[in-house]
């Protein structure tokens, strides 16, 4: 039997909230890989960033770690933590691959949103898998690119089979709205935003 | 402090729940919100209706299990609940009769208020608070009669649903009626211009278009149930699309199969065999 590749996924983002659709991707991405029969995912990790990146109605980190550590609550595989500390906890050193949905793979795009030289050392030292998104063209977005298109043996494009289009943008929305966000996140990260009052000023007017 | 004139509204979603989905759980939250929202509706209640075994579906699986995934579904719920009693009949039941039998079971609640009012509490409640709930329900029963009169049971449904009355055979022309005009559907629907054509080109839904309620669906969801058999035939992961609890039952009693799958292959569907028979007749 030939032995396959360990593989820790790491996804980054703003988990401003956390949803069902963030907690999808890893579930996608892990069958995805296993299917090819060249890897075993043995862990997932949630890194959120840091408030210092300036997006625009981010929360605290503070709340958005404590909500992912509630949504991940009942997954036995996926954590929540910084990755700098990933080989700390694995003895064998895995494989460790960005996990991202379709949206941030059309980001490399943004002019001066990304440098060449980190696009470069993500694909080339560690890898993609990415999840499809309604309405992108992942594999449009590698041809489109140079880099991508030199690493395209890196880059995993995983199909959710099950069209899911849970933004967390429209979650803020709606809870500013006083609107049910119930089935759409889990239930104990529900009650930590109505506990902790989060969301409640309405942002953009834009929705998708 | 209740506002007497709005209407109560329960809402009725019929389907064969092959599994429940957090899709079917999010279209009763839209619906709520949107009734709510328009200050003329108040939402009472979420029933959820399985359909029976004698619906003949293909890859239907038995209602007894359909049924404990949604119980399970709407354990955290604290306003929809499951219903059997379409479930349980011998043969297949028109929707059109099951939503006529909780209007009438509402009704006699109403009237009768010795009864325990099904209207405010959910079964399984703790004890205390469905006393001091039953004694409120009583006084506010009596109320009712002279306000804005007993709460109305409207259907529930995706807009696959709203496009099914198009179906030949699948419905009963006069079922439609009795379904728009005693009752009225609220429609959740992404494709919100495309059911207005669909009520445009239909006499019968145009007529009853103040009784179709259309709630925009922001957020594509194409959770369906065929979908997440498909999955777990093939060894996919259904995590985050149905409530846990329902995917732990799946898993603990391996329900669905390529051979659950062929179960009623070949049998033509309930309504499409009494309405061709009737005509036949």
């Amino acid at each position: 039997m030939k032995s396959r590749i360990p593989v820790v996924l790491l996804a980054c983002g703003s988990f401003n909230p956390i949803t069902n659709m963030h907690l999808r991707l890893f579930e996608v991405a892990r069958d995805h890989l296993h299917q090819t029969g060249r890897y075993q995912v043995i862990g997932g990790i949630i890194s959120p960033v840091n408030d210092n990146y300036g997006k625009k109605d981010l929360v605290s980190a503070r709340h958005r770690v404590a909500m992912a550590r509630l949504a991940l609550q009942t997954s036995d595989w996926i954590r929540v933590d910084s990755w700098e500390k990933y080989d700390a906890i694995f003895p064998a050193v895995p494989e460790l691959k960005l996990l991202c949905g379709a949206d941030f793979l059309k980001t490399f795009q943004t002019p001066s949103l990304w440098k060449d030289t980190h696009i470069q050392e993500i694909v080339e030292k560690f890898g993609l898998v990415c999840v499809t998104r309604a309405g992108h063209d992942p594999k449009g977005y590698v041809l489109d690119s140079p880099i991508l298109q030199r690493y395209q043996d890196q880059i995993h494009l995983a199909r959710e089979p099950v069209q899911n289009e849970i933004s967390a943008t429209y979650v803020r929305w709606a809870l500013s709205q006083g609107q049910s966000v119930k089935y759409l996140l889990p239930d104990a990260v529900i009650s930590y935003i109505r506990e902790h009052n989060l969301y409640l000023r309405d942002p953009s007017p834009e929705r998708e | 402090m209740e506002n007497p004139e709005k209407t109560e509204v329960v809402l009725l979603a019929c389907g064969s729940f092959n599994p429940i989905t957090n899709m079917h759980l999010r279209l009763f939250e839209l619906a709520k919100d949107y009734m709510n929202g328009t200050g003329k509706y108040k939402v009472i209640k979420g029933i959820i209706s399985p359909v029976g075994d004698a619906y003949k579906k293909k890859g239907l699986i038995s209602a007894c299990h359909r049924v404990i995934m949604a119980e399970l579904a709407t354990k955290n719920s604290k306003w929809i609940e499951v219903d059997t009693w379409e479930s349980l009949q011998k043969e297949w039941t028109e929707t059109a009769k099951v939503l006529r039998h909780h209007q009438e079971k509402l009704e006699a609640s109403i009237c009768d208020p010795q009864q325990n009012s099904p209207v405010l509490e959910k079964p399984g409640r703790k004890r205390k608070w469905a006393e001091q709930k039953q004694d409120f329900s009583e006084k506010k029963s009596l109320e009712q009669t002279k306000t804005k009169g007993v709460p109305k049971v409207k259907l529930l449904c995706g807009a696959d649903f709203l496009e099914s009355f198009g179906v030949p055979n699948l419905w009963k022309s006069e079922d439609i009626t009795k379904i728009l005009g005693d009752h009225g559907l609220i429609c959740i629907t992404r494709a919100g211009n495309d059911a207005q054509k669909f009520i445009y080109e239909s006499d019968v839904l145009w007529k009853h278009q103040n009784n179709i309620h259309l709630v925009n669906e922001w957020i594509t969801n194409d959770i369906s149930s065929t979908k997440i058999r498909r999955a777990l035939r093939r060894g996919q992961s259904i995590r985050y699309l149905v409530p846990d609890l329902v995917q732990e039952y799946i898993e603990k009693h391996n329900l669905y199969s390529s051979e659950s799958e062929e179960r009623n292959v070949g049998v033509v569907l309930a309504p499409l065999q009494r309405n061709t028979t009737e005509v036949k007749a």
